[in-house]
């Protein structure tokens, strides 16, 4: 076990994977020599290899397409798109050619890519560096999508984002980057995709997040507790495509409430797929509608007032009340 | 549109005058570098080249029945395909784009996969495990950049074979096209990029593509060698692209630039190249066809016969006929085969679909 942040436990499961498996391979925009802008990839290109860990033109649609065509080639690419905004410069490989790639061969091939990139709220980052851009994903059939909110996920999610025989879209919260320490084992090991993970449990309601947000959602979960004795049981994703629908049920059965909170906006989100699946499964359980506590219908805020538009404990403590309250 | 008045300004670049080695006659130019050929290379050259000419006719037609889907025609593009795959090792790797079935069908995707994929059927992109392609490619530019992740792939496993990217004069316009040929010139990757320039991206006009002087000189930009290459002859295609795999399996990357023409329309989906193209245009191009040019050649040389030309003629059409009543006899796909190969394992959600559908 070591205490590791987050960012290093995403470090350690690259360097796990490419000790175990000699396919697979990082590069990206600066990862190879400085280890990445923020330094995930740090030390890998001298333990492995500047054949395995490289540093690429400044370009994402060739970076997507060399990890498509190594894909196709028997290797597992690891490529980093060095901030969420710059997806879009490379939107057709990931979306148009990975995620189809099984698809359109019938099985042939397949794109066992992990595209890994930073993204998230709250560290006031450029425009086009923060925003929460998983909806995207979550529309593209043939992807899955991968969250962390803490280093032994990060590194049991990532692990199994590598060995996945399909493209994974991994999301690395910049707040989470270097905010807290937690214990990891050394040793490689993996975290389920598709498997929500409940960080707290409690009786009244449910409140479902993921990435940052859980900890926003802790927080509010303590101060409910306090103010009214309220049990909030909180659940993370972690993967936010599969969804665990079966734990989200399964809780809902048991509260008969429930909130969702996502930093992204609000229309045909991840939140919203939550909500429309868990009324399916269990709508008679239901005491009161399900709340979505999000960012607003607008562009990503700029620095100045990031924080209002983001969610908050306070929004989400309304949320909360309302919903016990109905 | 654009800037009328002449700016005073011009871009110095050389010139580059395009390969040839057979002239319009059929006899060789002067000075040529003719592909290195066996007298059975040369004849089955011509042998695919009329064998593609007639499956173009008749899948013309099959779309026409509305026996085929999709369809984009390539006589008139026979030297420009054929000659560069032919000169691959079987296990080069081809991206082809949209039009380059052709050169995947040689290089052993079944013609009846050619038109399943056209019926859209998804059995048409199961690509067998012993041949090197991808399947066409829809999005103009991006087999290019999965080009250079193939070469990497080629060259990692330490393999003595190149990547082939095809696209044509329009996908030459893309940011793809740029990154690709430029990663693999940074990373100095045995990659060929195969632009088969036939004048019109659908309807717009070369002019209005690049003011470029040339798709060839746009190498000079991504460090890598530029070859124009007289695309309507057979044989300066063939010299040129193994020219361009001595070079790409030493580290260099070659932009190669057929210059050619559909004698088609861009495709069986409403395209009328009368609305683009003058009558006078497109005649002085059908007097540069290809397969005249190589059959004058290999005649005069002994190496083909009018009975050679009928018999092959009629394989073709006993090709197609048998593979398009294969294509039909396959089953049908389903939503639930469909729902499978969306991933390796399917997920709960996806699982739930496929009962759902059942």
């Amino acid at each position: 076990m070591t205490n590791m942040t987050m960012i290093e436990a995403i470090r350690d499961a690259m360097r796990c994977e490419l000790e175990r498996d000699p396919t697979v391979m990082v590069f990206g925009e600066d990862v190879g020599h400085v280890g990445g802008v923020f330094r995930a990839t740090e030390g890998l290109q001298k333990q492995f290899g500047a054949t395995r860990v490289f540093d690429t033109p400044l370009a994402e649609s060739g970076i997507g397409g060399l990890a498509v065509g190594l894909g196709v080639q028997g290797f597992r690419p690891v490529a980093e798109i060095q901030f969420i905004g710059f997806i879009f410069e490379t939107m057709d490989q990931i979306c148009s050619q990975a995620a189809r790639m099984r698809y359109r061969s019938g099985g042939r091939y397949s794109a066992p890519i992990v595209f890994r990139t930073p993204f998230g709220g709250g560290v006031k980052a450029p425009e086009l560096h923060g925003d929460s851009l998983e909806g995207l994903m979550v529309q593209t059939p043939g992807m899955k999508v991968v969250i962390p909110s803490n280093p032994y996920d990060a590194k049991g999610l990532l692990i199994s984002a590598i060995r996945d025989d399909d493209p994974v879209f991994y999301m690395e919260h910049l707040k989470l980057y270097r905010s807290f320490r937690a214990e990891v084992p050394d040793e490689p090991y993996t975290v389920p995709i598709g498997v929500a993970g409940v960080v707290r449990e409690g009786s009244d309601v449910t409140l479902i997040t993921y990435g940052a947000m859980v900890h926003t959602a802790v927080q509010a979960a303590d101060e409910l507790q306090r103010t009214r004795g309220a049990s909030v049981e909180v659940i993370d994703l972690r993967t936010v495509m599969p969804l665990d629908i079966e734990t989200l049920v399964t809780s809902v059965k048991k509260t008969h409430r429930a909130i969702v909170v996502q930093e992204a906006q609000r229309t045909a989100g991840v939140a919203a797929e939550v909500i429309a699946q868990v009324t399916e499964e269990a709508i008679l359980h239901l005491e009161a509608p399900i709340m979505r506590i999000t960012a607003p219908d607008t562009v990503m805020a700029f620095g100045q007032i990031e924080e209002e538009w983001l969610p908050s404990v306070a929004r989400i403590v309304a949320g909360l009340v309302h919903v016990l309250d109905f | 549109m654009g800037v009328q008045t002449k700016v005073p300004y011009e871009v110095s670049v050389p010139h580059i005058e395009p390969l040839r080695v057979l002239l319009p006659d059929g006899t060789l130019a002067s000075g040529a570098k003719a592909p290195n050929l066996t007298s059975e290379q040369l004849r089955e050259l011509m042998r695919r080249m009329v064998y593609t000419r007639t499956w173009d006719q008749r899948a013309v037609s099959l779309n026409r029945q509305g026996r085929l889907g999709f369809y984009a025609p390539v006589s008139g593009q026979e030297a420009a395909m054929i000659g560069s795959e032919f000169v691959l090792e079987r296990e080069d790797f081809i991206c082809p784009g949209y039009r380059d079935m052709p050169q995947i069908v040689w290089h052993g995707l079944p013609m009846f996969q050619a038109f399943l994929y056209s019926r859209g059927h998804q059995y048409g992109g199961r690509i067998p495990e012993d041949v090197h392609v991808l399947m066409p490619q829809i999005i103009i530019g991006a087999q290019i950049v999965e080009c250079a992740g193939i070469a990497l792939g080629l060259q990692l496993k330490k393999k003595s074979n190149v990547a082939i990217a095809y696209t044509g004069d329009g996908g030459s316009s893309q940011g793809d096209f740029y990154e690709g040929m430029n990663f693999a010139g940074a990373m100095r990757l045995p990659a060929i990029f195969f632009v088969q320039n036939n004048q019109y991206a659908i309807s717009t006009p070369m002019s209005k593509q690049t003011t470029a002087a040339s798709i060839a000189h746009k190498a000079v930009a991504a460090g890598i060698r530029g070859v124009l290459v007289d695309g309507m002859d057979v044989l300066a295609v063939a010299a040129a692209v193994q020219e361009a795999r001595v070079h790409a399996l030493g580290g260099m990357p070659t932009l190669i630039e057929a210059i050619t023409y559909r004698f088609g329309p861009h495709s069986m989906s409403g395209d009328d190249p009368t609305k683009y193209r003058t009558k006078d245009e497109q005649t002085s191009w059908e007097e540069r066809d290809p397969l005249v040019r190589m059959r004058q050649y290999v005649a005069a040389k002994g190496l083909w016969t009018e009975a050679d030309e009928q018999a092959v003629v009629q394989a073709a059409r006993d090709d197609v006929a048998e593979h398009i009543k294969k294509a039909e006899n396959i089953e049908k796909m389903t939503v639930p085969g469909l729902l499978t190969s969306m991933y390796a394992t399917p997920p709960a959600h996806i699982a739930k679909q496929i009962a759902q559908w059942k």
